[in-house]
């Protein structure tokens, strides 16, 4: 009876150390809602008890209905038959269950069904349901377009659409790319089009759509014809009815129980979602915030499973007389994915809370609007969490996407030969990985959405608070590394900014994000070793190796090791 | 058309997890240190009640007898989607057998009354009788089909069951009102219901208030109960008071069952032996299995 959230002893330690009255207070206002709704919270600890009581019903679905299926679906993909795509059963039975348990509506108003918790809790959610099967997921990730309705659309549509996501009734997919615009969705081609009485409709390809075979689709579609950039887009929400086609779905490395589809829309009714042409520059780009939050989720997901199954396989194998758990390069690697898991942990929940902040300030200060009341402290508040969600978003996504493939990389090499057979799950679990540091941006689009921020450096207030704790032990050593990192940060950014060349900085921000990140998970880890005493080993751990990555990124700008780019086409041979 | 349903469930400790500190040097099991859990062929039980509720609509009353502690499965039972709970509690109700239990069970019973169903796993792993769903049965006159694994039907004047019998199965059919004893292999048991698990998570059995009572001079036990009541978290409790019972047919004076003896069996691993797997290995473990004639 494996339980997902009460097994995790470090899901349950950032739990009990989340620290969210702040979220929970403008969420719940004045727990308003317990009048309307029985489940809804009556104060701040009562909130906590509800995330509680439902993290552990995710666990439970996870660790005992979803996960012994995860190899099932593998094997037997979703399939796609006469135009009409079905999931693996085993997908059909964990979604009918998340369903049926109220869990497909986390984030949403409790007036359309919805559970109304933070990002940061459906954010955990994703994690556990990621170690059990990634490829669950991407449609139970998939609340974030329920979200993005919430966010943006009339309380019309918000009524129609959201009470179909939050029974679990519909599925959804966001339809953005194309084939001829991928990573850059400026060029999308779909048209958009109005008949007289002003009802718009869609025509055009989509391609990669995941869970393009849902029943409520976001998609992104040229709505201001002649127009050649994104501010000719606009985003509509459809159904995805008989108008809408699937004219294949894609054969994949991994994430076989998710359909990723071509889709036809053939003048498919649809209704605007918020303002014209902001398609792209508001909605699309928040919709991707949230995706990307959420596939570091299962990365993280993803990481835990291979590294469970690491260990279990390090401490069951033996070989020359001794289980290979206590051959010391084993035991290194597995430390390392252990720390590497735990760092990982707290950057992404540390994110979430930050998106949180940043939205429910949003929601707070259009009450006070209405109610005239006064909101610069609050608009400073969202001004600054918005900014630092913007860096750490693209930087939790790069950092863990990365890291899921490394985990999922050593957790095979440690099963050996075994490993690279279907008989261990660990094979699933590198090919699942894959994908996560390509959707929803990759890894190289990650580092470019995240350099502004770092050449800026927007955490210098943040930094400059933790250097001046005093840290005990030796923990006052390794703040001290990070002060170094720092130092390191500077001298590489200033040469970076000084040399004054594109190209140069284009490729140097790779190294330069490593580094901020470093100091910023280094910050949280030494703030988690005051209050638990292993977390010591991790931070140790994580802030020595980061001190030496640090210089070798520095060295590797300082000794202008790009310079060679503009004699490209001689060494590509 | 709608359905009434009873369930019947208990809490016991949980045997499938028993590891070295748990046994008593006397071989008996020290239930301190065993978590206590839903007794898992009464959670497919309430299972199949809430599959006929969803089916032909109606509703669910889920009724365990036990210590005050017993209040965590019947708030499980609420978390599922039971529509009422019951807890029966009472210190001379302690120690009862299957006669005792199922005597209590009856006449708690017929207080919910009427009611088509009454649903109660196969036997409970604590103490593998199988006795108190068919006892409780015959007490109160009706029919019972045991072993059922399905509700195959259920209509107005009754209801076709299909029950596991050596080496196959068979369908059934039963007037109504009828108990059911349900095998765990009939249907998985849902998991909560995050709205719910939170709406009751904090619903409280007589017993508890009373505790929050003492543990807290400023708190008064009426008021409480009263406040429990309005916000539908007060777990209704019985006890002899309640109850139009015949004391000495309760509990221990109304258990004739008597344990004779309790045999501690040690089950050791034998020696065993370490095999190459090579070509003489592999010979050698098959002639040693002939040998044992596990191979013809």
């Amino acid at each position: 009876m494996p339980n997902f959230f009460t097994d995790n002893k470090d899901i349950l330690f950032q739990f009990e150390n989340f620290n969210i009255e702040d979220i929970i207070e403008l969420m719940e206002g004045n727990f308003e809602d317990a009048k309307d709704f029985n489940y809804a919270p009556k104060d701040n600890q009562d909130a906590m008890d509800n995330y509680q009581k439902t993290l552990e019903i995710v666990g439970d679905i996870a660790g005992n209905i979803v996960a012994p299926l995860a190899a099932e679906v593998d094997e037997e993909s979703a399939q796609f038959d006469n135009g009409k795509v079905t999931y693996a059963k085993g997908t059909q039975e964990a979604l009918r269950q998340l369903s049926q348990a109220d869990l497909m509506g986390f984030t949403l108003p409790r007036k359309h069904g919805g559970l109304n918790f933070p990002i940061t809790i459906y954010i955990m959610a994703i994690e556990m349901i990621s170690r059990a099967d990634a490829s669950l997921m991407n449609i139970f990730g998939l609340q974030d377009i329920a979200e993005t309705i919430n966010k943006f659309s009339s309380e019309e549509q918000k009524a129609e659409f959201l009470p179909q996501f939050a029974s679990g009734k519909a599925t959804g997919a966001m339809a953005l790319t194309e084939p001829d615009a991928g990573s850059d969705l400026q060029a999308v081609n779909l048209q958009a089009y109005q008949d007289e009485d002003g009802n718009w409709f869609l025509h055009g390809v989509k391609r990669f759509i995941t869970n393009g075979n849902a029943d409520i689709h976001l998609v992104l579609a040229r709505s201001e014809a002649g127009t050649k950039d994104g501010r000719g887009l606009s985003m509509f929400v459809c159904y995805g009815d008989d108008t809408v086609t699937v004219r294949r779905i894609e054969h994949k490395l991994g994430i076989h129980g998710s359909p990723t589809c071509e889709l036809q829309f053939n003048d498919t009714p649809a209704k605007l979602v918020g303002k014209r042409k902001f398609g792209l520059i508001k909605y699309v780009m928040d919709l991707m915030n949230g995706a990307r939050l959420g596939v570091s989720a299962q990365a993280l997901g993803i990481s835990q499973a291979a590294y469970e199954e690491a260990l279990s396989y390090a401490k069951a194998r033996e070989q020359f007389g001794k289980a290979i758990y206590d051959i010391p390069v084993v035991t290194n690697m597995l430390i390392d994915m252990r720390v590497t898991l735990e760092s990982n942990r707290s950057l992404i929940y540390a994110t979430s809370k930050w998106v949180d902040r940043r939205d429910k300030l949003i929601e707070r200060i259009e009450h006070l609007k209405e109610e005239g009341k006064a909101f610069q402290e609050e608009s400073a508040k969202q001004k600054e969490a918005a900014k630092i969600s913007a860096l750490l978003t693209p930087m939790t996504k790069y950092i863990l996407t990365e890291a899921a493939n490394k985990i999922t990389y050593d957790a095979l090499q440690i099963h050996g030969g075994t490993g690279y057979m279907k008989e261990f799950s660990v094979e699933r679990l590198a090919r699942d990985a894959r994908i996560t540091n390509i959707y929803e941006g990759t890894s190289q689009l990650q580092i470019v959405a995240a350099i502004g921020g770092v050449i800026n450096d927007i955490l210098a207030d943040h930094f400059d608070k933790n250097e001046k704790k005093s840290y005990k032990g030796t923990l006052a050593g390794l703040a001290d590394r990070l002060k170094e990192i720092r130092e390191l940060f500077y001298e590489g950014q200033k040469f970076v900014v000084d040399k004054n060349d594109r190209y140069f900085q284009d490729v140097a921000a790779k190294e330069l994000v490593e580094m901020y990140s470093y100091l910023y998970v280094g910050y949280l880890l030494l703030d988690e070793a005051e209050i638990n005493t292993r977390k010591v080993f991790i931070a140790n751990r994580y802030i020595v190796s980061a001190s030496a990555m640090a210089r070798k990124n520095y060295e590797t700008i300082k000794n202008e090791q790009f310079s060679d780019l503009l004699h490209a086409d001689e060494i590509l041979i | 058309m709608s359905y009434h349903s009873i369930v019947l469930v208990k809490q016991v400790p949980d045997t499938a997890n028993i590891s070295g500190n748990v046994m008593k040097p006397d071989g008996t099991v020290n239930r301190a240190k065993l978590p206590a859990v839903f007794n898992p062929e009464d959670e497919v039980a309430l299972e199949l009640a809430l599959q006929v509720k969803e089916r032909y609509g109606g509703k669910v009353t889920a009724i365990t007898m036990g210590p005050p502690k017993a209040s965590d499965i019947l708030r499980e039972c609420l978390y599922m989607g039971a529509d009422e709970v019951c807890l029966i509690t009472d210190r001379k109700f302690a120690g009862a057998d299957t006669l005792a239990t199922s005597y209590v069970l009856s006449e708690t019973i017929k207080k919910f009354a009427p009611y088509d169903f009454i649903f109660a796993g196969r036997q409970a792993i604590d103490g593998d009788t199988a006795q108190v769903g068919p006892q409780t049965a015959e007490k109160l006159g009706i029919p019972q089909i045991t072993y059922a694994e399905d509700v195959i039907e259920v209509k107005k004047d009754g209801v076709t069951i299909k029950r596991r019998i050596d080496g196959g199965n068979e369908t059934l059919k039963s007037v109504m009102p009828l108990l059911i004893t349900v095998i765990k292999e009939a249907t998985a048991p849902r998991p909560f219901r995050a709205k719910l698990a939170m709406a009751y998570k904090n619903a409280k059995s007589l017993m508890e208030i009373e505790k929050m009572v003492e543990s807290n001079s400023l708190l008064l036990l009426d008021d409480l109960i009263e406040e429990y009541k309005a916000n539908g978290l007060f777990i209704p409790t019985l006890t002899t008071e309640d109850l139009d019972v015949d004391i000495e047919r309760c509990g221990l004076s109304g258990s004739p069952t008597k344990v004779h003896k309790i045999e501690s069996v040690i089950l050791a691993g034998g020696e065993h032996e370490k095999i190459n797997p090579d070509k003489e290995g592999l010979g050698y473990l098959v002639d040693k299995l002939m040998e044992d004639h596990i191979f013809g």
